[in-house]
This record gives C-alpha cells, structure tokens and sequence, in this order.
C-alpha cells in the first residue's frame, strides 16, 4: 500500500562534536517547513510534553531573525528555554540556527562552546519528508552533556509517567 | 577509566566499519582471529590490531581457550552505549510522534499515534 519509510528516529555520531537525528514524514515537505517555522504550528508538537507548557514561542524564520522558546512545568512552574538567531533560511529545503541554552529556572548550564549550530534539511521523495537535523556543539564535552542531560531528563520524567497512566487505564 | 572515557572508546571503536563488522561476526558466536580475518581482504596482523582496539573499549574479550584463543562479544559494554544514545533517540521520537500527529491533522487524516501508542 504505501512505500517503507524511516518512522523511526535515527541518531548517530558523525564526528566527536555532532549528533544527527534522521526521521521520515509521510507528509509534503512544504507541511513540515511549516510545522518548523510558524510558531502556531511549531508549538503544537514541540511543546506539547505532558506536565509542560509553552509560555514563550517566538521565532522570526529570516537570515539574521532571531528566536526564544520557553518551557514550564505544571508542577512548581519552574522554566528553561532556548534563544538564538536563524544564520541561513533556504524554504523549505534548509534552516541553520544558532541555538543557546537559557537555564532559567533550572539552573546550570550547557558546558561552554554555546551557541550550537543546529542544521535542518528538509527533502522530499515519493511524498515522504525526510528531515535531518545536525547539531554541532563545537565541543565533544557539550555534545556528550547535551546527549546525556540538556532538556532531555525532566522532560523524559514526565514522558514516563505519563506512559505508566496510559497503561494502567488500558489495563483497567 | 570512568564511565565518560569508557564510553569514548566504545564510540571510538564502533567509528570503524571493519570493527562494525567483526562484532557482527561475533554476535553469531565466538571465533578465532583466523576465522575473523577470513571474510574480509586483511592480513591477521590488521585484524589483530582491530580486536586490540575492541578489546581496550571492552567491547570484546579473549575466551578462556588456549589453541584457538576465540574472541567473544561483550554484550553489556555495547548495551551501555546503545542506552546512552538510546535514551535521546527516544526523546526525538516522541517529538517526532507529535510531530506526526500534527501534520496528519493538517493533511486531514485520523491520527496515526492515537491509534497505535508505541
């Protein structure tokens, strides 16, 4: 019926201070530059962890155009986020971003190097998107933190619990 | 050597296709270096140079076995890195999943993610 895609997210280590992460879409390439530069939309998908909310998406998707993206938790409402500034804007083939981390409330602090330069490529085949983001830490030291901790854990917590609720009432 | 430099060389000895494919080799079951080198166009000297890089990440070891001396797979020491790497990839994924949801809505299909969790 439809052809196999990659729907599945693929990450590798191209060198000591990258990461990649390749996915499929079974959506327009022009849907999914969508989805990654209009702030009503991007939000939508980015921002919706369970136990968090989205107070602040701004994005001006433009070569120079700059953007801040802010996450809260429910429970104690405590914030982090990310800011930066669009370095190559190519619709809809191709965004380059520079990305700092903003601990907010959280605390801490991504291990030097900042900003990341975070690469998407939008390419599209037989009605499949494949999306590939490439980050480069500049540094294997924040590259690894990056993996290990960054936005990851606090986020993964209330993913898991969440997960644990479903299951209890499928069960139920 | 701590977790972090551990880990290095974990990622340090899978960075090379030839590594890659001995430890396929020995996911099937032990082998000696003779058995190794045989699949592929290398001398035993350059296999065994290959296996010293495995085994100083851990990756593999030297059974108890004095004639033949097989290699063996350490399951666990590449299930440490997997899991690191493992742990973020399904951070993007569940964003990706929402991501999914999303543009089946905008394309006006019924949501894929709903209908089958995980």
């Amino acid at each position: 019926m439809t052809t196999a895609i990659n729907d599945k997210a693929q990450v590798s280590l191209p060198s000591d201070t990258e990461v990649r992460v390749t996915r499929d879409f079974r959506a327009p390439r022009t849907l999914v530059w969508r989805a990654h530069t209009e702030p009503e939309l991007f939000r939508r998908w980015i921002g919706g962890y369970p136990g968090w909310s989205m107070p602040v998406c701004e994005m001006d998707v433009r070569p120079g155009g700059k953007y801040r993206w802010r996450w809260r938790m429910d429970e104690g409402g405590k914030e982090f986020g990310f800011y930066g500034d669009y370095r190559e804007v190519d619709a809809p083939r191709e965004i380059v971003q520079a990305e700092y981390y903003d601990p907010g409330d959280f605390g801490g602090a991504m291990p030097a190097k900042d900003p990341a330069i975070t690469r998407t490529t939008f390419t599209e085949k037989n009605g499949v998107t494949t999306l590939v983001v490439l980050m480069d830490y500049g540094s294997k030291e924040a590259r690894d933190a990056a993996i290990s901790t960054g936005m990851t854990d606090g986020m993964e917590t209330s993913y898991a619990r969440l997960d644990t609720l479903v299951a209890e009432q499928q069960r139920g | 050597m701590t977790s972090s430099q551990r880990l290095d060389a974990t990622f340090a000895a899978l960075a090379d296709p030839t590594r890659r494919a001995i430890l396929a080799r020995l996911a099937r079951g032990d082998a000696s270096v003779a058995e190794l080198a045989e699949p592929f166009a290398m001398s035993q000297p350059a296999i065994s140079k290959h296996l010293k890089v495995l085994e100083h990440a851990g990756l593999v070891s030297t059974a108890q076995d004095a004639q033949r001396r097989p290699r063996r797979l350490e399951g666990a020491r590449l299930g440490e890195a997997t899991a690191w790497l493992e742990e973020y990839r399904q951070f993007w994924e569940r964003r990706y999943r929402a991501l999914d949801d999303l543009l089946d809505e905008l394309q006006g299909k019924p949501s894929r993610s709903r209908r089958k969790r995980r």
